[in-house]
């Protein structure tokens, strides 16, 4: 276990779908909410099409969907500030690091894998 | 060791309902416990009563039912996953003003907290279905 000296444990949730289009999004991020309440580490990793949830402007209400966007804005509220985007997850869907809807830090696939390494629990959804 | 089991995934839509009922009787069989079945997203289906396979068919729901009751696991469908997708105990039945009422009687509706709270003191997380 790695399970840090507070009694914490390191929980990592991997967001890899789009905001909408399915409920997928939106579930993991409920996941991260849930464990920052049981106040343990927790660190947040957009990948793949999971960047797309980071896009500004997003017009949520026109399919009748909430704007997921705006519950990612929650996370500081939550002590989550462990949030990571993809880097070449964002180049390859032409989206650019300082013109997302909240702030994150950049990783790169050795980042995530060192990230992996030191969770306790890995979600991926 | 102390597992987790999370199901994302309804029974008969894919493959993995069965994969983590039969991932559950293994590790049983090999002495293992298994902290609680959080049933979460479509997975919640899982836990529906009403679900009716063909005869020729293999009884998910039900196997889930048993193997639950058998050994006595703590079985969780998401509230919230459960409430949009018709998954309904009595009391929300009453509450909603819904015609009837069909959580398996192994199962509780509960809410994400219970999925943190078995992580923190389960050995392994596995998840099926995302």
């Amino acid at each position: 276990m790695t399970s840090n000296a507070s009694g914490r444990k390191n929980l990592t949730f991997i967001s890899r779908r789009s905001p909408y289009g399915s409920g997928y999004a939106k579930a993991c991020l409920d996941m991260v909410l849930s464990a920052a309440v049981f106040d343990q580490h927790v660190t947040l990793v957009f990948m793949d099409d999971g960047v797309l949830q980071l896009q500004p402007n997003q017009q949520a209400g026109d399919i009748h969907a909430k704007d997921l966007s705006a519950a990612l804005a929650a996370l500081p509220l939550y002590d989550v500030d462990n949030v990571y985007a993809d880097r070449d997850s964002l180049t390859r869907r032409g989206m650019f690091s300082d013109q997302l809807a909240i702030e994150v830090r950049l990783c790169d696939a050795d980042k995530i894998a060192e990230i992996i390494r030191q969770s306790d629990v890995v979600f991926t959804l | 060791m102390k597992f987790t089991i999370v199901l994302y995934a309804a029974p008969y839509s894919s493959q993995a309902s069965l994969s983590a009922l039969r991932f559950a009787q293994a590790a049983l069989a090999q002495g293992h416990k298994i902290v609680r079945v959080f049933f979460f997203y479509d997975g919640v289906h899982n836990t529906s009563a009403f679900s009716v396979p063909a005869q020729d068919e293999y009884d998910l729901v039900q196997a889930w039912n048993a193997l639950i009751l058998v050994h006595e696991i703590d079985a969780v469908s998401c509230v919230s996953s459960a409430l949009k997708r018709g998954v309904l105990d009595a009391r929300e039945a009453v509450r909603y003003e819904r015609s009837g009422s069909n959580l398996l009687e192994s199962a509780v509706l509960s809410g994400l907290g219970q999925l943190v709270d078995a992580s923190l003191i389960s050995d392994r997380v596995v998840s099926f279905g995302a």
